[in-house]
């Protein structure tokens, strides 16, 4: 098994609290991990990605070469065709729909669109609304996350108790709103793949 | 045990396991982890290990030594241009030796995602004449802590332990002790005849630190952490140091057909790297940063060595699996072309931060002055670069921003102004305002204090609620000595008073004070929290 992941995102999206919680579920599976972060100035509104690399066997680089990526999570479209070069012919690119303007020069959505109509595998989700529309506004990372199970090659019970291990010390309240997240974002992977 | 830790983690925790008595750190990413790791942990609290920030690196690491003069086990941890800071300590670390271990942790930047240049400290602890350890993994990392204080302990010298971002900012799983060494007691084996550098005493020491070099190599020669693995294709040979070593991996997943020295302990072992040398073709160095062992290797013209001065490998950034397969002519997966629709998206100050407030102010009136000169600093504000402020003309290193001011005003330039943060003033700055009271210098210097040091983080800021009178201790005019609160509703008294100091001919100093959104936001949670709980 090996499953090479590119997270990415906006600084403050929480596309590391997505990584910690595929780095538990993987450690508890036994498996290799290598999950490379961007910390410091780049965190301030501008582009962040984290590498994560799952093996079951031992895993050199901490970094992904190009085309080798299995999957893109991404929270925000842009951002994940920022990694195109990264990801396998064969790759998914699983994000959120909903684009984060904080640049004057954001491209028109219709061209992105058109970017995205050249992909064949690709999982697209409006987390924002479907985080609100069920009272976890907070937990569109995890939503994100949930959606792209399968694509990770880890199983859901495995993932979902990763997400308790990982909220454990915030509080039942905030364990149960992400497991909800979780459970939410895996519908929308069935009704797509 | 398993931990799933970031590199930095996986040190901090090593330094404690290895019987830590102190850490002493000024924040700078990417080590600023380490610290922070080891404040937030529960056996480094009980035991009492040291850890709180120090204003620089340079007194950090002056008390780490300290620490050790008195028999215990301390580390200190910065960014490889902190180590500039502490050159001075640093350096003269290696005459006077250690009583207790001594591990300066230096975490090198390059491709300098959040620095001002790339440069390698593997240099420095040549320099120094210190042994430097340089890990490849974070189990490694982990491992090498507690043999880096056994070694500095063993050879009275620091160990200098260098790490790069993909190191200090990756996680692994990591095994770690179940039984932690325990920490040494204090004792008084330091002798003034070693740690008074007087020039008696140095030359003395001088004398044995050199001689001292033929056995530290003779260690990297023979321990096990330099590894000479053979292989059956003579054609090259590879030298493989850090983080490249992994790369190298990446290359050759079922293994190298190439022999291969991995280097993790430095002064180099010189009998390793010569036969390399002599049983193969061509060497390949493969180090991430700058071309050290390669330039040794390479000598004036040694036409055997492939590397990154004769463009096999890129001279500048850091390496990635692709440049490494590249090297060895192996083509890339074939993968999508860049999608040109796709923007950059630079980082900006954030939205509500008072420093944005205090360069639309300082924008304002200087478009009354367009000869002005505004000298930046290092922190988020030097974030006023780009647009939309556009505002500062400079950015050098901590605390250079007062100190060029002055040296602008020294050549005539007016206005000139300095705009540095709080932790950035008592960081490196507090010398240069004195330079510039004591000539009453014509110059504006604003610190824009959030309460913080904001960019690495929100750590505390050494100075907080002092500054007024550190400036005024520093015997600055009180008159000229201004705090403001910089809010877009307080603009006219602020650009009122920004004005008027620029007109006064000397030195002026302005504190517009507004805590840091993100650690007031992290600040009123944590309030609230606490209200919930009770």
């Amino acid at each position: 098994m090996k499953t090479d992941i590119i997270l990415c995102g906006v600084g403050g999206q929480g596309i590391l609290s997505i990584a910690t919680i595929i780095g538990e579920a993987a450690m508890n599976d036994n498996l290799y991990i290598k999950q490379a972060e961007v910390h410091g100035m780049s965190q301030r509104g501008g582009d962040v990605q984290s590498n994560l690399r799952l093996s079951d066997r031992p895993i050199h680089s901490d970094l992904i070469s190009l085309g080798g990526a299995d999957v893109i999570i991404s929270m925000e479209p842009m951002e994940a065709l920022r990694y195109l070069p990264y990801l396998n012919k064969e790759g998914w690119i699983i994000t959120g729909n909903a684009p984060f303007i904080n640049i004057p020069n954001y491209p028109e959505l219709d061209k992105l669109k058109t970017d995205y109509a050249r992909l064949s595998r690709v999982i697209s989700i409006d987390i924002d609304h479907l985080a609100k529309e069920n009272a976890v506004p907070r937990s569109a990372n995890v939503i994100l996350l949930g959606a792209a199970q399968q694509a990770l090659g880890i199983s859901y019970e495995k993932l979902e108790q990763a997400v308790r291990n990982v909220f454990a010390r915030k509080g039942d309240a905030i364990v149960e709103a992400n497991i909800k997240a979780l459970a939410i974002g895996r519908e929308q992977q069935k009704t797509i793949l | 045990m398993k931990k799933f830790l970031l590199g930095d983690e996986a040190i901090a925790q090593g330094a404690l396991d290895a019987g830590l008595s102190g850490v002493y750190a000024y924040p700078g990413t990417p080590s600023t982890e380490i610290t922070e790791y080891i404040q937030l942990s529960k056996d480094a609290q009980k035991r009492g290990v040291h850890s709180r920030w120090s204003t620089n690196e340079k007194t950090a690491m002056e008390q780490a030594l300290g620490m050790s003069y008195m028999g215990k086990r301390a580390m200190v941890c910065m960014k490889h241009v902190g180590l500039n800071v502490c050159a001075d300590p640093f350096v003269n670390s290696g005459m006077t030796g250690v009583n207790g271990g001594v591990v300066v942790l230096v975490a090198d930047d390059p491709s300098m995602h959040s620095s001002q240049d790339e440069q390698d400290s593997r240099f420095y602890a040549k320099f120094a004449m210190i042994p430097c350890f340089e890990p490849s993994s974070q189990q490694q990392a982990y491992d090498m802590m507690a043999q880096a204080f056994d070694y500095s302990e063993s050879v009275h010298l620091p160990v200098l332990m260098r790490v790069t971002t993909r190191m200090a900012h990756s996680r692994a799983v990591v095994n770690v002790t179940e039984t932690p060494r325990s920490e040494n007691e204090i004792n008084y084996n330091a002798e003034a005849k070693d740690w008074v550098l007087l020039p008696v005493v140095a030359r003395r020491k001088n004398d044995i630190v050199t001689a001292q070099q033929k056995d530290l190599i003779r260690d990297s020669e023979t321990c096990d952490d330099n590894i000479y693995i053979d292989g059956k294709d003579h054609s090259m040979g590879i030298v493989a140091s850090g983080i490249a070593f992994n790369y190298l991996g990446e290359c050759f997943p079922e293994g190298c057909p190439f022999p291969v020295l991995k280097i993790t302990r430095y002064p180099l072992p010189s009998a390793l790297l010569k036969r390399l040398q002599n049983e193969n073709e061509k060497v390949m160095v493969l180090e991430e940063g700058q071309p050290f062992i390669e330039d040794i290797l390479r000598g004036i013209g040694n036409e055997k060595i492939l590397g990154k001065m004769d463009g096999t490998l890129p001279r500048t950034g850091e390496l990635t699996p692709d440049i490494v397969k590249k090297a060895f002519g192996q083509p890339s997966e074939e993968y999508y072309s860049k999608c040109d629709d796709v923007v950059g998206r630079p980082p900006a100050l954030c939205q509500g931060c008072g420093h944005r407030d205090v360069y639309a102010a300082l924008n304002k009136v200087l478009e009354d002055y367009p000869q002005a000169r505004v000298f930046g600093d290092i922190g988020c504000y030097t974030l006023g670069y780009l647009p939309p402020f556009k505002a500062i003309h400079s950015c050098v290193d901590m605390g250079a921003s007062i100190g060029m001011a002055k040296g602008a005003a020294d050549a005539g330039q007016w206005p000139a102004v300095a705009v540095i943060g709080d932790s950035t003033f008592t960081h490196s700055g507090m010398t240069g305002l004195l330079d510039a009271i004591n000539e009453n210098a014509d110059i504006t210097v604003i610190i824009s204090d959030n309460l913080a040091t904001a960019m690495t983080g929100g750590q505390d800021s050494a100075g907080l609620n002092k500054y007024e009178a550190i400036v005024r201790g520093l015997g600055l005019c009180p008159e000229h000595l201004k705090v403001v609160v910089p809010l877009p509703k307080n603009m006219p008294e602020i650009t009122r008073i920004i004005k008027e100091e620029i007109d006064y001919h000397g030195t002026s100093v302005i504190i517009p004070r507004r805590e840091c959104i993100q650690t007031l936001q992290r600040h009123l949670k944590e309030q609230k929290k606490k209200e919930e709980e009770k």
